[in-house]
């Protein structure tokens, strides 16, 4: 075993041990977090760091072999599909009128040019309901 | 090694569920779905290699995918009430069959 197998070695047990860690602390924030904007962020560790050193660590086990293409392919596949179904949560979640807590006097700490949406779920898909009422 | 990150991922997808059955919004349990399925393509892939079985990342491919079609159809029909067409969209489902 040469030297650059017990590096390699070395830094694929730190990797993944450290992705471990990470897993549980978001989990962690999942369960303890006090509102749905702040559980997002938590569960965004999961999905970055956590899934990220693992992989990694995966890939410094397997060496180069096929094993590797797949592993950066989920990788890949997780970078892109992560950040989207985050983004449609989050969306899905403002537009129903949930906002995030407020600030210690209660009042929701919005920036002033937020633009409010109406906080009845009415579609945004005005262009989409003319697109359908004028085939029909 | 890899023993610890099955258990760390085992110990995160049983956290990850409390909040799924507890979560007091809608959007909380997609969240934590969701979260449950990045754990579950993670935790066949390290079981794999667990097992000295690689070919399960096959799976995990497959796993990650269907994952962010689900997420995405769950949203769909969360905000517009059906997956397919709406002929009748703008009547709010009233004249729905």
């Amino acid at each position: 075993m040469s030297i650059l197998d017990i590096v390699i070695n070395g830094v694929s047990w730190v990797s993944i041990v450290t992705g471990s860690i990470f897993l549980i602390i978001g989990a962690t924030g999942i369960i303890r977090f006090p509102d749905f904007w702040s559980r997002l962020h938590a569960a965004a560790i999961v999905d970055s760091a956590g899934a990220g050193l693992l992989l990694l660590g995966m890939a410094l086990q397997a060496g180069l072999t096929f094993v590797t293409i797949k592993l950066v392919l989920i990788g890949i596949f997780l970078l892109i599909t992560g950040p989207t179904s985050t983004h449609a949560i989050a969306n899905a979640a403002f537009v129903s009128g949930s906002r995030p807590l407020g600030d210690k006097s209660g009042k929701p700490v919005v920036p002033a040019d937020v633009i409010e949406p109406p906080l009845t779920a009415e579609p945004i898909t005005a262009e989409l309901n003319e697109d359908l009422t004028s085939k029909t | 090694m890899f023993v610890v990150a099955v258990l760390s991922l085992f110990v995160t997808m049983i956290l990850v569920l409390f909040r799924l059955i507890a979560g007091p919004t809608l959007y909380d349990r997609v969240l934590a779905v969701n979260t449950f399925g990045t754990c579950t393509v993670l935790f066949i892939g390290v079981l794999g290699f667990l097992f000295e079985r690689p070919e399960f990342l096959d799976i995990a491919l497959i796993y990650a995918l269907i994952n962010f079609v689900g997420t995405i159809a769950i949203l769909k029909f969360f905000r517009y009430r059906a997956l397919g067409d709406q002929p009748n969209i703008k009547d709010n489902g009233e004249n729905a069959q």
